[in-house]
């Protein structure tokens, strides 16, 4: 079958993470894709620029010097009223740095993927999640996948939410264990993810039609105004992101939800994590579980704005609450580790939190391990900081 | 003197933030009017910025981006490739910017853009400085010119953008001069016609940044180009010279005499200074010659 038919159809393809990435951009149909190369990215560029070789990918692609002229370009081409995306990794994320905060300011609707890799120096190229968590506070919707299949769909609902939000969507996957691991993925048919996500079309926007300006000088009672909109847009997002899943799931019957509850039935006990170490803990949850200990996980899939009311709903009644960090804020330990415990304190009977930097710079965490680290937990005192296990 | 026909369709609007005296208003507004309503602006941080005004006021009547100092050609690369995504490749995407916005933080994405051969017209309003922090030293500083980083004078000599420029083989690199304004209408429009990446360098002195007194920016601007301090030449094509003010009555230090930048200069240092204009003219001219020589 040739890929014009796979795509009208919908099919199974064997994809790795990056190829869903790749496919789930060109599904949602951007227009403009600035895109720079870098390890472990690079096939998504690959991908696009491949089929647009072979015409089943008709946006603008861009290739600068450099991310940081990606995102310069991803900004305006966005505040135009087109529908853009892009992807970097690690170093080049961390390069657009000053334009990620830019585009949440300038309300610019652009999904962007990003490998998780390890942040220089040294150099490393292993999963690790510090490269985006580091981006937390400019303004990005985040989200992190556990699958291939994830990636492909969540790519496609991001163009949603943040259309809706008018807010810039990160879409986060693990180096290699999801960027490059290949897996079945149900490739949705084009029409189907037309139904599901319109046509971008935004009120505002720079049009020589009618002419307006973004960018120029505000007084201090806009900006402080300015900022208080993008929280409000930022509150409203777990709510939208609910949505679109719930209608994805109705529509090709798979959702992943904004907080995922796996086994946490009766648990006195959860792990919480994200990304590709969610499907190592699902293995250990279900060999705790058939041990008898009663032990679920905790999936923070959307991880900015941080869901506190899902999160806290998951974690009431729970004893222990296991977070697995895999990054590492220096002075301040795991980010989720941190996070959560801001977001839990004060509530009643509030679980004790065990913040554990595992697997930091792609370091194995096998199954076996996250049960040890869930057992000794039970039995021990939580400690304010973060715990380097291995 | 020359007539120039006034301004149609003005798209600068009165009552903007330049500074009494300041000419780089008087450029953008020709610049502009050339350009017309079917254009877009990318304005970085930089004088054209202040005078382009504050939220919620526009001086200018068409979409203005202001994108980040270092991203101007990036920027306007984004916007080109959305408007021909829209089916509108007749609109414009203008860049006005300053010369620290293109000769050092921004030079990268524009050596980009050009490789790119970008449809944008990227006008730098040059005025040898970062005169909107109040006067300092930028690569498009000249060599002995003072300013609050180089108190003592600049000891190395203005980054010669135009022909860097043109090594990328773009198809349109030219000089301009607030001075020589039916020069500068042509160029614009000259531009405008060109699809690919155009580049236009417009002289434009700083009253403040100079040392000049307020009605005198149109004379140093005149006499940079009569004393071939800045030579008003074209490149098309990376390789077709031509001098558009093939004169050059004025000695250098006639035009360093009008500025305070370039106060209580030595002898020898002002004879330095001739002999590299000297020199950098007389390689011009033999460009130029040898194109208009050259078969067509």
């Amino acid at each position: 079958m040739d890929a014009i038919a796979k795509s009208a159809r919908g099919a199974t393809q064997l994809l790795t993470g990056n190829e869903a990435v790749a496919w789930g951009a060109r599904l949602a149909r951007p227009q403009v894709c600035p895109v720079y190369p870098i390890t472990p990215q690079t096939p998504v560029l690959e991908t696009l620029t491949a089929f647009q070789a072979e015409g089943t990918f008709d946006a603008e692609i861009i290739t600068p010097e450099s991310e940081h002229s990606v995102m310069s370009a991803c900004i305006p081409a966005s505040l135009a009223g087109t529908r853009v995306f892009t992807a970097t990794a690690s170093q080049g994320l961390l390069l657009m740095h000053e334009l990620l905060h830019y585009a949440s300011g300038a309300r610019a609707p652009i999904v962007m993927a990003n490998v998780n890799r390890t942040v220089a120096s040294p150099w490393a190229f292993w999963p690790d999640q510090t490269d985006s968590l580091a981006q937390r506070d400019t303004g990005w919707v985040q989200l992190y996948v556990e699958s291939a299949q994830e990636a492909l769909d969540s790519v496609i609902q991001a163009f949603r939410v943040a259309e809706q939000a008018l807010l810039p969507v990160m879409v986060s996957l693990d180096a290699f264990y999801v960027s490059h691991a290949m897996e079945p993925v149900d490739v949705p048919a084009q029409a189907d993810v037309d139904a599901f996500l319109p046509p971008f079309a935004p009120e505002r926007r720079l049009d020589t039609a009618q002419p307006s300006s973004w960018g120029n000088v505000v007084s201090q009672d806009m900006y402080y105004r300015h900022r208080q909109a993008i929280e409000e847009a930022m509150a409203r997002v777990p709510a939208l992101l609910a949505q679109a899943d719930g209608d994805w799931q109705r529509r090709f019957g798979r959702g992943w939800g904004v907080v995922e509850r796996y086994r946490c039935d009766g648990a006195q006990a959860v792990v919480v994590t994200m990304g590709s170490m969610c499907g190592t803990a699902r293995v250990a949850v279900d060999d705790m579980r058939e041990a008898g200990l009663p032990v679920g996980l905790v999936k923070v899939r959307l991880f900015r704005p941080l869901p506190v009311a899902a999160l806290r709903a998951a974690c009431a009644g729970v004893r222990d609450v296991v977070v697995l960090d895999r990054n590492h804020s220096p002075g301040a330990g795991g980010v989720l580790h941190q996070e959560l415990r801001a977001a839990l304190y004060g509530t009643t009977n509030a679980p004790r939190i065990h913040g554990l930097l595992a697997g930091v710079g792609g370091v194995n965490v096998p199954p076996r391990k996250i049960a040890e680290f869930v057992r000794e937990a039970r039995d021990s005192e939580p400690r304010p900081e973060s715990v380097w296990v291995r | 003197m020359i007539a120039i026909a006034p301004v149609q369709d003005e798209m600068l609007c009165s009552g903007h933030a330049a500074c009494p005296g300041c000419i780089d208003a008087l450029a953008a507004r020709h610049i502009l009017a050339a350009m017309g309503p079917d254009t877009m602006a990318v304005i970085p941080p930089s004088c054209m910025a202040i005078i382009a005004g504050p939220q919620p006021m526009s001086s200018l009547k068409i979409p203005v981006y202001q994108p980040t100092l270092e991203s101007s050609a990036a920027a306007a690369s984004g916007l080109r490739r959305a408007l021909d995504a829209q089916g509108k490749r007749d609109t414009q995407v203008l860049v006005l910017a300053g010369d620290g916005g293109t000769y050092d933080i921004g030079f990268q994405c524009l050596s980009s853009a050009a490789e790119r051969n970008e449809d944008i017209l990227y006008v730098c309003l040059d005025n040898e400085g970062y005169m909107n922090t109040g006067a300092q030293k930028s690569s498009s500083t000249p060599h002995f010119a003072r300013t609050g980083s180089t108190p003592s004078g600049k000891l190395s000599r203005k980054k010669n953008m135009v022909e860097i420029m043109a090594a990328h083989g773009i198809p349109y690199v030219a000089t301009a001069s607030a001075s020589h304004l039916a020069d500068l209408r042509y160029k614009v429009e000259k531009a405008k016609a060109i699809r690919g990446t155009r580049f236009i360098t417009v002289l434009i002195p700083c009253l403040d940044g100079w040392g000049l007194p307020d009605d005198a920016g149109l004379t140093a601007a005149r006499y940079a180009v009569e004393s071939g301090a800045f030579p008003l030449y074209e490149i098309e094509d990376g390789a077709r010279v031509t001098l558009n003010v093939t004169a050059r009555p004025r000695p250098v230090a006639d035009y360093l005499a009008l500025q305070r930048r370039y106060r209580g200069m030595a002898e020898a240092d002002v004879a330095t200074l001739q002999a590299e204009v000297d020199a950098a003219w007389e390689a011009l001219e033999r460009r130029a010659a040898a194109g208009a020589a050259a078969p067509a």
